[in-house]
């Protein structure tokens, strides 16, 4: 099992979430985060103060896959996540030492 | 014989109230001509109050949510409670202070400073009129009217301290300073005997239809006071402090203009034709001052912001206010642009230059807006809208602003200016220093880190996980 964590731009939340279920991964967990890599920020104006805003908002993806579905699950982040220009976010991959299910005490692949 | 004598006289006696009954015919045409009279007076006593009383809850709402709303959503979100709260504070103090003392001391009879306790516990506040303020509204009325007045007053104040007071703090220099500095300067300037009264005979007669000096001038000018006595926030300025919620501020925008109609208009104290004056340059002052500071900002940033347009209006409803019953509507619009690009000035540029932390404004609107309004009515003032100045002898009206010539009015406003400049500093200074040593006014800085909505009120505005 391997969790992929994929930081990607919000308008691209949902043609990822579509390609994820077609090819099999339904459970995620989506947190909104803001954050930035060498994207740079804005500046915002109020009553005449500026302030610089560095931190952009980004949405992050987080699953936790079995080993056979990740390169497939990685490409098609890639493919609907990309729009070729700074700011487009990153996708990290790690292993899990295990995975159980709340509601009947199920572990392993199987809880996933 | 006797018989037909006895039945003639009988006759008689009932015929001669029919005879008599014939002359009544012109007195009861006297007495419908009375009636009529007097239902007039009443048909006018209704129209009158029916605005009055609409145009002192238009004036509450200012306050509540205007104000508060419009405060609320330029602090911090962990403060957005504690800021809400002293506006509300406000409504609830002053109302009850007002009925025990704060209304006699504005208006009772009493010296030219201050009124006296003749009226405390509203004693002789009943439904019958006052001539020398309103004759045609129970007093009542008048006073209520004027009561929401004495609450936004010092609720405008908590501009200048938001995110750093302590609410016991506030609540104390605040119920002082509304005995000290707002009662004192209502009353030179509405109240009979008053020193600055234009239209009771005062000595310096100062033009302020709606409260330039005493509301906006006391109010911002106090402010300043507090900002510099205070001390500047925690991390004020080098660390981001942006508005939480242009959203709520501008909703609270919104709802200070078109409440601003009731403070401005209902000063007319009738739905008469000045009412339809001050109305009508309430709006274009609004508007005017809006364009101007939007696009002062749209030269200076390259884009004119949300936030800007707004307190460009509030600054024009501000500079309108001692204006507002005495100008031609082209004069409005050009007051209004004035204000808008002088208070854009005064927050941007000046604020900076002496760095003081007057965190919402309350000095560079209020104060700033409120002094600039004063002066121009000086000199915009017409005695085709409003003959204030009548010949004693002849009763003939007499010329109210430079532009008619009298060119004597602008120092009478600038008389009005200093006192309420004055009145403001030397009061403000001592109960904030009275304050500082009783009860303490600002929050430790730990609790100023950590929010004032939890740390004084035990509260958080908005819990959107539950």
């Amino acid at each position: 099992m391997q969790k992929i964590e994929a930081v990607i731009q919000p308008s691209k939340l949902d043609a990822v979430k579509d390609a994820l279920v077609e090819i099999g991964i339904e459970g995620m967990t989506i947190l909104e985060a803001r954050g930035h890599g060498r994207q740079k920020g804005h500046t915002e104006f109020y009553r005449g103060r500026e302030y610089t805003v560095d931190l952009l908002p980004k949405i992050k993806l987080e699953m936790v896959v079995p080993d056979e579905l990740v390169e497939k699950a990685v490409q098609a982040i890639l493919s609907s996540a990309r729009t070729g220009k700074i700011g487009d976010g990153k996708i990290f991959v790690s292993k899990i030492d295990d995975a159980i299910r709340i509601r009947n005490d199920e572990r392993g692949p199987s809880a996933l | 014989m006797r018989r037909y004598i006895f039945s003639l006289l009988l006759g008689l006696t009932f015929c001669c109230p029919v005879l008599v009954a014939q002359t009544p015919a012109a007195a009861s045409t006297a007495d419908r001509l009375t009636k009529l009279e007097a239902q007039v007076a009443q048909a006018q006593s209704s129209a009158d109050n029916a605005w009055m009383l609409t145009s002192a809850a238009l004036v509450l709402m200012m306050t509540g949510p205007g104000l508060a709303l419009f405060y609320g959503g330029l602090v911090r979100k962990k403060n957005v409670l504690a800021t809400m709260m002293q506006s509300f504070a406000m409504m609830a103090i002053i109302s009850v202070l007002w009925a025990l003392v704060n209304y006699s001391l504005a208006f009772g009879p009493g010296t030219s400073f201050i009124g006296g306790l003749h009226n405390a516990f509203l004693r002789g506040v009943g439904l019958t009129p006052d001539p020398d303020y309103a004759a045609t509204i129970p007093l009542q009325t008048f006073m209520i009217y004027q009561l929401m007045f004495a609450i936004i007053t010092p609720a405008l104040v908590t501009g200048a301290f938001a995110e750093r007071m302590k609410f016991s703090g506030m609540a104390l220099f605040l119920t002082l300073w509304s005995i000290v500095v707002y009662s004192p300067m209502a009353h030179m300037v509405w109240g009979k005997g008053g020193l600055l009264n234009a239209s009771l005979g005062g000595r310096f007669p100062t033009l302020d239809f709606a409260g330039g000096t005493v509301v906006h001038i006391t109010s911002g000018v106090s402010a300043l006071v507090c900002a510099l006595y205070l001390g500047k926030r925690v991390g004020y300025p080098k660390e981001a402090m942006p508005p939480h919620s242009v959203v709520l501020s501008f909703i609270g925008a919104c709802l200070l203009w078109v409440g601003w109609f009731g403070f401005n208009a209902g000063s007319a104290l009738g739905s008469s034709p000045l009412a339809t004056s001050a109305f009508v340059n309430t709006h274009f002052g609004a508007a005017a001052a809006a364009l101007s500071w939007a696009l002062a900002e749209w030269i200076r940033n390259g884009k004119p912001s949300a936030l800007g347009a707004i307190s460009g209006s509030v600054a024009g409803l501000v500079a309108i206010t001692p204006a507002a019953g005495f100008v031609q509507p082209f004069s409005a619009i050009v007051i209004g642009l004035i204000a808008g690009a002088f208070c854009y000035f005064m927050v941007i540029k000046v604020k900076s230059w002496f760095g003081y932390d007057d965190s919402l404004d309350a000095f560079g609107v209020h104060g700033a807006g409120g002094t600039i309004g004063a002066i121009l009515t000086g000199i915009f003032a017409s005695s085709v809208i409003n003959p204030i100045f009548k010949d004693p002898k002849t009763g003939a009206a007499l010329p109210s602003g430079a532009i008619e010539g009298n060119w004597h009015q602008v120092g009478n406003q600038l008389m009005g200016v200093a006192i309420a400049w004055a009145i403001s500093i030397v009061g403000t200074l001592i109960l904030l220093k009275l304050v500082d040593m009783t009860v303490g006014l600002r929050v430790p800085s730990d609790d100023e880190v950590e929010g004032l909505d939890l740390t004084q009120h035990g509260e958080e505005g908005y819990d959107f996980a539950s």
